[in-house]
């Protein structure tokens, strides 16, 4: 059997799982990062997307997250995420109200190279919305 | 001396308020639950956002290139005090007694030249703050339409802050809630959340000395952070205050409840003495009649 890590998955409103786990994959802002055992340490923020966990007992789980951060140590992989939910009740309806979100922020936003970063966000968003649903 | 009818509407009156009191009670405790249960939930993603704000903070240290939000202005005569109190009254001294903690700051920035301006989060200790700084209150959050307190109410008031912020309206801000210690001890707190008082590291992460690779680098992550962890702090003060609220309403109506009992059993008394009076006033009568004839 692969060497394990605690995989610790939390939202600001409750510790959504922790446990065992043998492989994560999260959506790291410069491409998905696939994390084993004894990772070298890093701290990577995150784009919205999939998180997917196959944990030390052979389940395989997947959350949708946004926002947020991977921790990532040896022994611990830590995403703290602004928003998540497990991937079964990711809704088309969520995703659009999401985005109409991400669009108002950025209309709203007046300065330029902020205005940049939520573009690059939405295009995230829309991304995954694509490929996903 | 209140006759016999006035003595026995008044206990049932006291009666009727006591089962109001009681009820509270019960409802204050089931809440209670709630409110504690989610203070507890949340308290892992703001351990670990300590952590990381830390080991964060600590990477970039004191260098001339720290973003504001993580090293401050530079000045402090600007002060910002977010006062979070409950939306509704009948809890005790819990409102007034935050209040009370962000009335002497204010006084005490105020009597040092600073300028202060408060941002109430909650409509009773905006009441109780209105009379003295009228002139500096900005308008109240209203969360009396939240049900239970989320994180996207806590975002909104970091929103306004940070806007604020970037305006170059204040130089400092300070959270003012009540911390949840048990039922009967809610500890009001003042804590400054901009700029941020990082935590120690203890000695064992130190040990650690785990050297982190950034990706994509220390200064993006923690221009991401910074606002993220003022909305995390919010959060976390207004799952306390929710948690201490229900606290101190539950040992209020635990005090009244009693009061009422104690009241209803000293007015039964006086009841009972006036009516053996007025039977022995009437025997006095009757026998004194019986013996004139």
């Amino acid at each position: 059997m692969a060497d394990t890590f605690t995989f610790e998955l939390v939202s600001p409103e409750k510790l959504m799982l922790s446990g065992a786990a043998e492989i994560v994959t999260v959506p790291a802002v410069e491409g998905d990062m696939g994390v084993l055992s004894n990772h070298a340490p890093v701290m990577t923020s995150l784009r919205p997307g999939l998180v997917s966990v196959k944990m030390a007992d052979g389940d395989e789980t997947e959350y949708f997250v946004k926002g947020g951060f991977a921790d990532i140590t040896p022994d611990a992989v830590t995403v703290l995420a602004e928003f998540a939910i497990p991937r079964g009740e990711l809704t088309s309806e969520m995703m659009a109200g999401q985005r109409k979100a991400a669009e108002e922020a950025m209309n709203a936003e007046k300065d330029e190279n902020r205005k940049a970063d939520h573009q690059s966000y939405l295009d995230q968003l829309t991304h995954f919305e694509e490929t996903h649903l | 001396m209140a006759s016999l009818k006035d003595l026995r509407n008044r206990i049932a009156s006291v009666k009727a308020t006591q089962k109001i009191t009681k009820a509270m009670q019960m409802v204050a405790a089931a809440k209670l639950r709630r409110a504690q249960s989610a203070a507890e939930a949340a308290r892992p993603y703001s351990q670990r956002m300590d952590a990381v704000m830390a080991n964060i903070a600590n990477a970039v240290g004191d260098s001339a290139g720290a973003p504001k939000l993580l090293a401050g202005t530079g000045s402090d005569k600007q002060h910002l005090l977010i006062v979070c109190t409950a939306e509704r009254g009948l809890c005790g001294g819990f409102n007034s007694s935050i209040a009370r903690l962000a009335r002497l700051k204010a006084r005490e920035l105020i009597a040092s030249g600073k300028q202060v301006q408060i941002l109430p989060v909650g409509k009773k200790g905006a009441d109780v703050l209105k009379s003295e700084f009228s002139d500096i209150m900005m308008k109240t959050v209203d969360l009396r339409e939240v049900k239970h307190v989320g994180y996207e109410n806590a975002a909104d008031i970091a929103k306004t802050v940070l806007d604020m912020f970037a305006d170059d309206r204040f130089d400092v801000a300070t959270l003012f809630y009540s911390e949840f210690k048990s039922v009967i001890s809610q500890i009001p707190t003042a804590q400054q959340i901009i700029p941020p008082q990082i935590p120690e590291m203890d000695a064992d992460a130190e040990a650690g000395g785990t050297i982190y690779d950034y990706e994509p680098d220390e200064t993006k992550i923690l221009d991401d952070l910074l606002p993220r962890n003022v909305a995390v702090q919010i959060f976390r003060a207004l799952l306390e205050n929710s948690a201490s609220e229900q606290g101190a309403r539950m040992s209020a109506m635990d005090n009244a409840t009693r009061n009422a009992g104690e009241m209803i059993d000293k007015l039964t008394l006086t009841f009972n003495r006036q009516r053996q009076a007025k039977i022995t006033t009437e025997l006095i009568e009757i026998i004194a009649g019986a013996e004139a004839l």
